[in-house]
């Protein structure tokens, strides 16, 4: 069957399950918009204001679905906007898809109009990307993008396509994907040896990350969890495995983690480190981490094993293939000596406090999951109002909490929510984020009131660049430079302006006023939370220090 | 630290080389020489590299190569097990009581005189790093005009007891 590139990127598309692509067309991709056109009935597109909000919601689609987000961007600027979004989905293992159009092959290298290298530019922020000449490798070389990008430690993949090869005929074959071969070896010698040093440890605690979402493992893990009773803690980029408020999730641990999760790890005989890489926000002095305990680290990517932190029992694969090995090599537990102690240890625990009736932060996260309930799915951008959501969230289930945890990207959370709507239609998403963090990316208000996308966005206005301004407060004598922007920006007017519906609130009241009304409402609001710019993430442990110097008041 | 030789097989695609650079520039390790050339499988390339690191900078290494979809296998060749060769083309400037000691010093490091004008002499040397080194110490009273080396190549040795 012939057919012209753009055609088989469509038919390769549908192969691979694709039902939704995030982008915005321009002069390189006009051939691969023109067959999007005609598979509008199988391919929906959502077109955002800005190719960094499309590949962000790419990114946010991949992690509330599981599936892989595919983005759409033309040449040269339409590229490099891709860049913070791939670079944001990379640190965090998430699959994404990027396919840019490229000036015609023989106008490559002459710095043509929209010409970039974009291979170059995002050699080291994705998995692997290709540049495709001839349109006869462009089927196989997309089917192996997907493989890629899904495959191993998942992580995002960008096609580069000349105008040329998106025109060109040529014949396709349909093929169906391989069969999803997950890596299911497991070495049986260290197996046994970790089932054992677990049996036989007698104050374990569990510490996971993204690798548990990933291999959409965490059942096994929390069965493990309870057969084993280990008080466990995890990443940011763990939240939901265990639910909220479970006996044994200690919470997040690391520089604003809780005070148990970092206390339990100091104490415990054995860590059990599941998909978590030890970055410098969770293992904040990594010499010091977990000093005293005997260290398990079992990961998709052998790379991460004695990277950061030295590890004493390694295990390399999937998370779900490994725990389904383990589990039944653990013995269950019947002391509760360990879990008491653990229990004890959240009397030290960091309390928020609740003596006015000004908006506070922790009451505000509370408040968003007391009237939406738990289900929703949260998605954050970066800063204080980021730790608070993640502190205080109550996600019950992975891909609930959608934050960009390694690049820390602002800007990240509205793209993201859009994604997360788009690929999980009927639930409630609500977008937190911060005055400064809002105004990177806000432009997104438009895309979402087009498509009527049920988000609600939680705005922690401190009228500062609070994460900065804490930091500048506490270790830079409190010279508080450009971090009070002094900006007049009136957001209810804002999201009026963008056809969404805007709410002001100083009240706890007003607050939660708003948050049933947007509740009810089908399509975006904004929902703007004054608040104090005093207003500090607590606890901290301060980077390159440990639990010893935890900042509590 | 020590000298570590990596013996690199990647699939030979435009910018497979970028890529491998690329990795160690970003984190942050250093190459001494590198070489790349075909190998007799069609369609792959073998790098050689040599780094200086400790043993927990070159596992590493070795694992953030080895994740690069491009790379097929990536070897650490011991000094004892492998054979490595450096060439060196080295140009001198010369007179008539330089050129008979060159003469001399070429024969003793079994070098050749691959070129001879009227004010200079080009000299070729293949050897281990470690005799080029010594070669060159020599050479360093004599006035040199330009040199270059190609940085090293090896293989393993098949023979090699271990």
């Amino acid at each position: 069957m012939q057919k012209n590139g753009s055609e088989i990127i469509m038919e390769v598309l549908l192969e691979q399950g694709v039902d939704t692509i995030f982008g915005y067309p321009g002069g390189a991709v006009l051939n691969i918009y023109d067959a999007l056109y005609r598979y509008g009935d199988r391919i929906r597109h959502i077109l955002t204001a800005h190719e960094q909000g499309a590949s962000h919601a790419a990114d946010g689609y991949a992690r509330a679905t599981g599936k892989p987000g595919v983005v759409f961007a033309t040449s040269g600027p339409g590229a490099t906007n891709l860049v913070t979004g791939l670079a944001t989905a990379f640190m965090d293992s998430i699959p994404v898809i990027a396919i840019t159009g490229n000036v015609s092959t023989e106008l490559l290298g002459k710095d043509s109009f929209q010409e970039v290298f974009i291979t170059g530019i995002t050699m080291p922020i994705t998995k692997h990307n290709y540049v495709v000449r001839d349109v006869t490798k462009l089927a196989d070389t997309l089917r192996r993008a997907f493989e890629i990008a899904t495959g191993g430690r998942p992580g995002p993949v960008l096609i580069d396509i000349p105008k040329d090869v998106s025109a060109a005929l040529c014949d396709y074959e349909p093929k169906k994907p391989s069969e999803k071969k997950k890596d299911s070896f497991v070495d049986e010698g260290q197996l046994t040896e970790i089932a054992e040093l677990l049996n036989n440890s007698k104050r374990p605690v569990m510490l996971y990350g993204g690798g548990v979402v990933a291999s959409n493992a965490s059942g096994l893990v929390m069965q493990l969890i309870k057969k084993a009773k280990i008080p466990s803690c995890h990443t940011i980029m763990g939240t939901g495995v265990l639910p909220c408020g479970d006996p044994y999730n200690l919470g997040i641990i690391g520089m604003h983690g809780s005070v148990s999760a970092s206390m339990a790890v100091q104490q415990a005989d054995v860590l059990l480190a599941v998909g978590a890489r030890f970055s410098d926000r969770v293992a904040t002095n990594a010499g010091k981490f977990a000093k005293d305990s005997k260290i398990i680290h079992i990961d998709i990517d052998p790379a991460e094993i004695n990277k950061n932190v030295t590890i004493d029992y390694s295990l390399i694969g999937d998370v779900h293939a490994v725990f389904e090995r383990l589990l039944p090599m653990i013995k269950e537990r019947q002391d509760e000596n360990w879990l008491e102690e653990i229990r004890s240890l959240g009397l030290k625990e960091y309390i928020p406090d609740e003596s006015c009736d000004k908006l506070k932060p922790h009451n505000i996260i509370r408040d968003i999951f007391e009237i939406f309930g738990n289900k929703i799915i949260m998605t954050t951008d970066v800063g204080q109002h980021q730790m608070w959501a993640a502190q205080y969230s109550r996600a019950e289930n992975p891909r609930d909490f959608l934050t960009s945890g390694g690049l820390g990207t602002m800007g990240y959370g509205y793209g993201a929510a859009i994604g997360a709507a788009c690929g999980r239609p009927g639930t409630k998403v609500v977008h937190v984020t911060g005055d400064g963090s809002f105004h990177m990316n806000l432009n997104e208000l438009c895309t979402s009131v087009s498509h009527e996308l049920p988000i609600t966005t939680v705005l922690f206005n401190n009228n500062a660049l609070g994460m900065v301004y804490q930091w500048q407060k506490s270790f830079y004598e409190g010279r508080l430079s450009y971090t009070v922007p002094n900006r007049k920006t009136d957001f209810v007017c804002l999201a009026e302006a963008f056809g969404a519906k805007g709410v002001r609130c100083e009240t706890r009241e007003e607050l939660c006023r708003a948050l049933e009304e947007a509740a009810s409402r089908q399509g975006p609001t904004v929902i703007e939370c004054i608040l104090s710019c005093e207003e500090r993430v607590l606890p901290m442990i301060p980077a390159g220090q440990t639990i010893d110097d935890i900042i509590l008041e | 630290m020590k000298r570590h030789i990596l013996s690199i097989i990647v699939e030979n695609n435009a910018g497979v080389l970028a890529r491998v650079s690329s990795l160690f520039g970003r984190r942050g390790y250093n190459i001494d020489s590198l070489t790349v050339s075909e190998t007799n499988s069609p369609g792959t390339s073998n790098i050689t590299l040599t780094v200086t690191g400790d043993e927990s900078i070159l596992e590493q290494i070795i694992k953030q190569l080895c994740k690069l979809i491009e790379v097929i296998s990536v070897k650490h060749l011991a000094d004892n097990t492998a054979l490595s060769r450096e060439l060196l083309l080295i140009k001198i400037k010369i007179d008539a009581a330089t050129r008979a000691e060159l003469r001399e010093i070429s024969d003793i490091y079994e070098a050749s005189i691959v070129d001879l004008a009227p004010g200079s002499m080009m000299i070729e040397l293949t050897g281990t790093t470690q005799k080029i080194d010594a070669f060159l110490l020599n050479l360093r009273v004599y006035p040199i005009l330009e040199m270059c080396r190609t940085g090293v190549t090896a293989l393993e040795r098949d023979s090699a007891v271990k």
